[in-house]
């Protein structure tokens, strides 16, 4: 790969080093009772409130229907997720480094395939805490689970839920970006 | 005999006639109280539902003793915080926290009259950090922060009788004052016949010292003068930024019918004193100090038990022995209840309820007098100066019962007034009434939105009158003290709104709500809560007996306390519920009260802690529940607790969550 290439490669890998200081998913909710929205925000290795205390209030409110509290220990992705994105950094700065097509192409593929893997243990979790829940719950209405949406926005009781990307995730996005146009300016001036 | 009986009785129903159409001459109809156009009116204070009012207005409550806070210019009522009265609806005054605020040297006193709140300024300027308010009866002052909106300390005034004449800040907030109503003997506790009034009896002026961080008070020194009423007072701003005025009236030293009896001299005084000279009279040894119980009362750390400080001696300057002159007497007509300071810091405005005119002192002109020695006579050794060398200008025709002046900054004043129950507008420069307009009825105060500061923002006028009447849906012989609501932004003033309000409020203050909004607070900080008996974890929750006093640290969540079932408690026991409130969300209030408790329920705020004393009596089960509708089970937020004879082995247990 020419240099053009090579640095549009590792400033891309170089990107994801956000995903360290901004969360990259967000799920805000409101309410009649909460005008503001209450919400949460995940980041590679924590979740966190989008105010303060959101999180605890968010755990008070979900006793009701006996959805599991949320606390940031259940998580063993937030240990994993931290040295995956070293590793795709490392990565693609290699791919970078040593100017490999092969390399670069493998770092795509490997990105598309961590965000497939990524949404579907999203999708898991939302449905581990929608559908097991207390059965000493003290508000069951029948028939009812409270998944939060994948992506979009969903209404569940008295509080419409919304699932977005968040600004890590533009990192993410923008480093494949990177990536596939280091690729691209590559093969174009092949021509 | 009968004739003469008949004519009399003529004369009366002529008389009686001839008031009927005088009335109706004066007053006018019913429905000509002069007001924009409905629609007009409703538009401008009609602020839409979500929306917020510009203005944060403070109310004092009078004989509730306690500030009410209400949304201008929709007059929507936001909240009362209660100050010098017990409080049954929050536990203010009946918690352990909060009793203390109300010790003073004599005693616990559950009640006060208070009547003029004063926001914290900063260069002439409301800066809307705290407001102070004074205590009439038992004579003391509050501070109120304005970031959770509640009462942080109390600081009583000794030797003063009628702490009236407060509680005016200066432009810095370097002094918040205080001035006696009632002069009595300075000597504390003195024993003499009260017809030694002239001999033994003083009037004193306390300065009172503001941490300029903390806002904690401190009492820094009194001034010791002759025994007048002190009514009113105020700072001077800009050029006279360091000084402090006070009208006095009984200057006849009246102490019996003082109707009749303070009401005989054309003249009496505004005092003004220059505090800065007089603090360095105190810094530089002037000053004695004289015995003087009171307490202090105020919180130290975020949350837990105000504490009462037992203080004796206090700093004075008796004029009578102070060679250099640091107070001067300005003879005012007649009786003055207002003395208001200009925008520009220059006229100092006396409102002689019994005057015919306005008087407007110059304070330039009186700097020259003094300079001069344009002094008549000496009092106490305090100078008296000449009327004609002080005087700018007196405003005729102003109505009967001038009471209380605020300005717009732009070149007018408004005069309160009371017999006739009018406010009247005029100019700051011709000294003639440019406009008047009628007060539902019988007005005090009046209050412009920033009118006693040095930059008004002069959009709206309150003026708080006496009587309802007829005013609103009639609510039996004693009513609730009304307000009305003027714009003043043209050049006329017009009525916009009249509404009733809470206690009596006396005086007012309004600050934008820019000011305040963004700095309130939401919640107490879990993290930072100090109280030496908070529940920090939910975990922790559990019951302590040593000897009869058994503490129960209990927390409270949506929608249950832990703990909820306790056994043990014997009768003659003293049981103390610490309920820490573990909801970190703005507005989610749990309470908690219980069966037989000879006490008010408390209310604790989000991360608050509060203290709920319990003397059962009688054995039994007792239930406990949350009073605060706090959530959609709040109606299961319940409790019992287990009251055994004085013997009873029955052991110390409680439980959550099993049944």
């Amino acid at each position: 790969m020419n240099w053009k290439s090579r640095i549009l490669m590792g400033v891309g890998a170089l990107m994801l080093i956000g995903l360290y200081f901004q969360p990259f998913w967000t799920i805000s909710m409101t309410a009649p009772q909460y005008p503001e929205g209450i919400g949460m925000y995940i980041h590679i290795d924590d979740v966190t409130g989008h105010n303060r205390h959101d999180l605890q209030s968010i755990n008070t409110l979900n006793r009701y229907i006996g959805m599991s509290e949320i606390h940031k220990e259940d998580f063993p992705e937030f240990v994993v997720m931290p040295w995956i994105i070293g590793f795709m950094i490392l990565f693609g700065l290699l791919a970078a480094a040593t100017g490999s097509v092969k390399l670069v192409l493998t770092w795509i593929g490997l990105m598309i395939l961590l965000g497939i893997v990524g949404l579907v243990d999203f999708y898991m979790w939302g449905h581990d805490y929608g559908h097991n829940l207390n059965p000493d719950a003290p508000i069951k209405v029948p028939g009812m689970s409270y998944q939060p949406p994948l992506l979009g926005c969903k209404q569940l009781l008295n509080i419409n839920a919304c699932s977005w990307p968040y600004i890590g995730s533009i990192y993410i996005g923008l480093s494949m970006v990177f990536g596939a146009g280091a690729v691209w300016i590559n093969k174009k001036r092949q021509y | 005999m009968t004739q003469i009986k008949s004519k009399k009785l003529r004369g009366i129903l002529l008389g009686a006639g001839f008031v009927a159409i005088a009335a109706f001459v004066f007053t006018g109809c019913p429905g000509q109280q002069r007001m924009l156009d409905t629609g007009d009116a409703a538009q401008k204070v009609y602020v839409a539902p979500g929306e917020h009012d510009e203005y944060y207005g403070f109310f004092s409550g009078g004989y509730s003793g306690q500030l009410s806070v209400w949304g201008l210019p929709s007059a929507r009522f936001l909240k009362v915080i209660p100050v010098f009265s017990q409080d049954p609806e929050t536990g203010y005054g009946y918690s352990e926290e909060t009793k203390p605020l109300f010790n003073t040297s004599y005693g616990f006193i559950p009640w006060d009259d208070s009547h003029h709140p004063h926001i914290s300024q900063t260069d002439g300027d409301a800066d809307g950090r705290w407001i102070f308010i004074n205590a009439n009866n038992t004579p003391r002052i509050a501070r109120i922060d304005l970031v959770t909106f509640e009462t942080k300390e109390i600081l009583e005034l000794p030797n003063t009788g009628g702490n009236h004449a407060s509680s005016f800040v200066t432009s810095n907030t370097e002094y918040v004052i205080g001035g006696t109503r009632f002069s009595i003997p300075y000597e504390q506790d003195l024993d003499v016949p009260i017809d030694s009034y002239s001999d033994e009896f003083r009037g004193a002026l306390s300065f009172i010292k503001v941490d300029e961080n903390s806002g904690k008070m401190d009492l820094e020194f009194q001034i010791v003068v002759p025994p007048y009423n002190y009514d009113l007072g105020r700072a001077g701003k800009g050029p006279s930024a360091d000084w402090v005025f006070f009208t006095t009236y009984n200057t006849e030293e009246a102490h019996t019918m003082l109707e009749v009896n303070a009401s005989r001299n054309d003249k009496d005084f505004i005092a003004a004193v220059n505090w800065r000279k007089a603090a360095e009279l105190v810094a530089n040894g002037h000053g004695k100090t004289a015995p003087g119980e009171y307490y202090h009362n105020y919180y130290e750390g975020n949350q837990g038990y105000a504490i009462s400080e037992q203080k004796n001696g206090v700093t004075i300057l008796d004029t009578r022995e102070i060679d250099e002159d640091f107070i001067y007497y300005l003879p005012t007509p007649k009786s003055p209840h207002g003395v208001d300071v200009d925008p520009t810091g220059e006229y100092i405005v006396g409102g002689g309820k019994l005057a015919t005119v306005i008087p407007v002192h110059s304070f330039s002109r009186m700097l020259q007098a003094i300079e001069d020695g344009a002094v008549v006579e000496r009092i106490d050794g305090i100078p008296v100066l000449d009327y004609d060398a002080t005087i700018a200008g007196e405003v005729e025709n102003p109505g009967l019962g001038p009471l209380h002046t605020e300005f717009d900054g732009r070149g007018y004043a408004y005069t309160s007034v009371y017999i006739s129950s009018e406010i009247v507008k005029w100019s700051l420069e011709t000294f003639e009434v440019v406009d008047r307009i009628d007060a539902y009825y019988s007005i005090g105060h009046l209050m412009i939105t920033g009118g006693d500061t040095k930059n008004p923002d002069a959009r709206y006028m309150v003026g708080l009158t006496k009587t309802a009447k007829d005013r609103y849906l009639p609510t039996g012989p004693k009513q609730n003290h009304p307000a009305q609501l003027y714009d003043i932004s043209g050049d006329r003033m017009e009525l916009l709104l009249d509404f009733p309000t809470i206690g009596e409020p006396h005086y007012a203050q309004a600050i934008r709500a820019d000011l305040i909004k963004d700095n309130v607070a939401q919640i107490y900080e879990m993290e930072d809560n100090d109280h030496p008996h908070a529940l920090r974890r939910i975990a922790d929750n559990r019951v302590e007996r040593d000897g009869n006093v058994v503490r129960v640290f209990m927390g409270s969540t949506r929608s249950h306390f832990r703990p909820d079932n306790i056994e043990g408690i014997r009768v003659g026991d003293t049981v103390y519920f610490h309920l820490t409130n573990l909801e970190q969300e703005w507005d989610v209030v749990h309470g908690i009260a219980i069966k037989g408790a000879q006490n008010s329920e408390i209310l604790v705020a989000p991360g608050q802690t509060k203290t709920m004393k319990w003397e059962p009596n009688r054995t039994g089960i007792y239930p406990f529940y949350c009073t605060a509708f706090c959530s959609a089970l709040h109606q299961e937020m319940q409790g019992y607790v287990r009251v055994s004879a004085a013997d009873s082995d029955v052991p110390l247990t409680w439980r959550t969550g099993t049944n």
